[in-house]
């Protein structure tokens, strides 16, 4: 009777719980292509080695999705996958699994749609910034086949989030669309990517705590979730009726922003200059 | 595993971008994908008509035979930039005590014999010594062969070659052969080549005085064909040692050293390097490979002579070295 009752116990276990008890020598199959089910040692052990190892070497985007991964489960990224399933075009989401891939978007027909659109905003943003629409990683470490797609989805539709806020591909930039990731999605990464914060100029963090992360954190806490835009229906769009809809504002640019800043040191330091000149002449002719 | 090939082909491509992890970066901070354009090579799939083809494992997944050499080039590729420092890593840098211990134990080089002037004319001066390092591509135990002969046994005229199938491996031991000693030497005393250790046409019959393997056998596709290349061309009298992972003897070692290897191993090698496969696909042939005993036997076969015991256990088994002698 005692292992029957052990037994039930075990299967009463909510199911995240329950699906744990294995080790790193008995894993599971595999619940998607690519899946590492890793334990709780594993999983911990992942998180904080790519937490500082994304921090020392910001290019490594491998370490950022899996500590996006690993720190997701088990409450986080249930609570984004609920967020979708309770909105219809999120329901739809779920169940198209669109995928955007650098072969998806094709960026010619994006810069020949009129200017007003989010697909043309897309492609003039991405040509901008001189980048073009990344593969992402796909996702491992989450053990839910939706959640890792939600996952997935979240990833291959930051660039979105970028063109039509405005923010460059800059640390600064990053940063402030990460907090109103954070504001929006509540992922805990977006919020552990923070701490990069150390790695910004003095004139950059005071730019980002006194406009930037401000305007990050109202507009991601007011707006829609933006995990719900299905942005392969909504390139023809026009770009303000859908920040309208979403509720977003749009940010000052930070590349002028950044421009003028540069300009007027620029300016300063020639005028610097000059009046140094102008003072040795001087100094010169009196002799 | 179906990844490997085309995320070892994108690494190569973004070899622009200097880092720690072996090439892998975006040109974006923060961002979680990277800036090429990628172009997702299908995994080769096997040739139709196949339908009575061999398989071998790669790791525990079942491949074709054909197949598992270029598997095997993309693991090393990807891992060839930071081979060394992943292999202090994992092995909480015993390996390099286990690479001396087999380098002494074979002790490379002879001194040459001061000959007395009545017999100089008559005595010819023995060849010097030709050894043969097998997958050595980063010159690790060739490096140290060349150190105990010359430092030791004071041979100057013993010579290493090293073969090894990957391009990527080989130039990561010739940078390492140039900041040597060994580069500005009369005679060659180290030199690579690219080579695939079962057909070694390059190498004639009976020039090898020791052929040497370390840590590469287990990622043969057909392990008694090399043996059987090995034997072929070693001289009458000359050794064949033999340096790999093998099976642990005492459970409780084995117990954690299992653990370690599956679990601590490709998360190393996910943060040090950005490739976990490559590390499951290295621990999983290392739980592949033949136990000591049937390792023996297999040299045996190849027409070796097995000294002793047949081999000698490194940490508990963890690490074995093997040795044969090609008869007389």
């Amino acid at each position: 009777m005692n292992a029957n009752m052990a037994f039930r116990r075990l299967l009463a276990l909510p199911a995240p719980l329950r699906a744990r008890s294995y080790s790193i020598l008995n894993r599971p199959a595999p619940n998607y292509p690519g899946h590492v089910p890793l334990t709780y040692l594993e999983r911990g052990a992942l998180a904080i080695g790519s937490a500082f190892g994304s921090l020392r070497n910001p290019h490594r985007h491998d370490l950022i999705a899996s500590l996006g991964e690993t720190t997701s489960s088990p409450y986080f990224i249930s609570r984004l996958r609920k967020a979708m399933l309770a909105n219809d075009t999120g329901r739809r989401i779920l169940k198209d699994r669109p995928r955007i891939t650098s072969k998806s978007m094709s960026l010619e027909k994006l810069r020949q749609l009129p200017q007003n659109t989010v697909g043309y905003a897309y492609a003039a943003w991405l040509d901008r910034e001189g980048v073009t629409p990344d593969t992402r990683d796909n996702v491992r470490y989450i053990d839910d086949p939706e959640e890792a797609y939600v996952m997935q989805r979240y990833r291959e539709t930051h660039d979105f989030t970028h063109a039509i806020t405005g923010l460059p591909v800059i640390i600064e930039g990053e940063l402030a669309i990460k907090a109103f990731e954070f504001a929006n999605t509540l992922l805990p990464m977006t919020a552990l990517s923070m701490a990069a914060v150390v790695r910004l100029k003095k004139v950059e963090r005071q730019r980002f705590f006194q406009t930037y992360l401000p305007w990050a954190v109202s507009n991601g806490l007011k707006s829609e979730e933006v995990i719900n835009v299905y942005w392969e229906e909504e390139l023809e769009t026009d770009v303000e009726v859908l920040r309208t809809r979403l509720g977003i504002e749009v940010p000052p640019d930070l590349r002028d922003a950044r421009k003028a800043l540069r300009d007027q040191k620029k300016a300063e330091k020639a005028a610097r200059e000059a009046r140094e000149r102008l003072g040795a002449a001087t100094d010169e002719k009196k002799r | 595993m179906a990844t490997l090939i085309p995320r070892a082909a994108k690494r190569l491509k973004m070899s622009h971008v200097a880092t720690s992890a072996g090439g892998l970066v975006a040109s974006r901070p923060f961002s979680a994908g990277w800036h090429h354009q990628q172009q997702q090579q299908k995994q080769a799939s096997p040739p139709s008509g196949d339908e009575g083809a061999k398989t071998t494992h790669f790791g525990f997944e079942t491949v074709p035979e054909s197949m598992k050499e270029g598997r095997v080039a993309g693991v090393f590729s990807s891992v060839a930039s930071s081979y060394d420092t992943m292999n202090d890593l994992m092995s909480l840098g015993i390996h390099r005590l286990w690479k001396d211990h087999f380098v002494r134990s074979l002790n490379p080089g002879s001194p040459r014999i001061p000959s007395s002037s009545s017999s100089s004319s008559t005595t010819p001066e023995p060849e010097p010594w030709h050894i043969l390092d097998i997958a050595g591509g980063t010159g690790d135990i060739a490096l140290r062969l060349l150190d105990h002969a010359t430092l030791i046994n004071h041979d100057t005229r013993a010579r290493v070659t090293v073969a090894d199938i990957n391009p990527a491996m080989l130039s990561a031991g010739r940078a390492r052969f140039a900041t040597s000693p060994y580069t500005s030497s009369s005679h060659p005393r180290l030199t690579f080549v690219e080579a695939n250790a079962e057909k070694l046409h390059s190498i004639p019959d009976a020039s090898v005085d020791l052929y040497t393997v370390a840590f590469g056998i287990r990622n043969f596709t057909d392990k008694a064909r090399a043996l059987r290349e090995a034997h072929r061309v070693l001289k009458p009298g000359g050794v064949f040692a033999c340096l790999e992972f093998s099976k642990v003897n005492n459970p409780l070692l084995d117990a954690a050293y299992k653990r370690w290897s599956f679990a601590a191993i490709p998360l190393i090698g996910q943060l040090v390097a950005g490739d976990r496969d490559s590390y499951q696909y290295l621990v999983e042939s290392i739980e592949r490979f033949p136990s000591q005993v049937e390792f023996r036997d297999m040299i045996a076969e190849a027409g070796f002579l097995i000294p002793g015991h047949g081999w000698e256990d490194l940490t508990g088994g963890i690490a074995a070295i093997h040795k044969g002698v090609k008869p007389v």
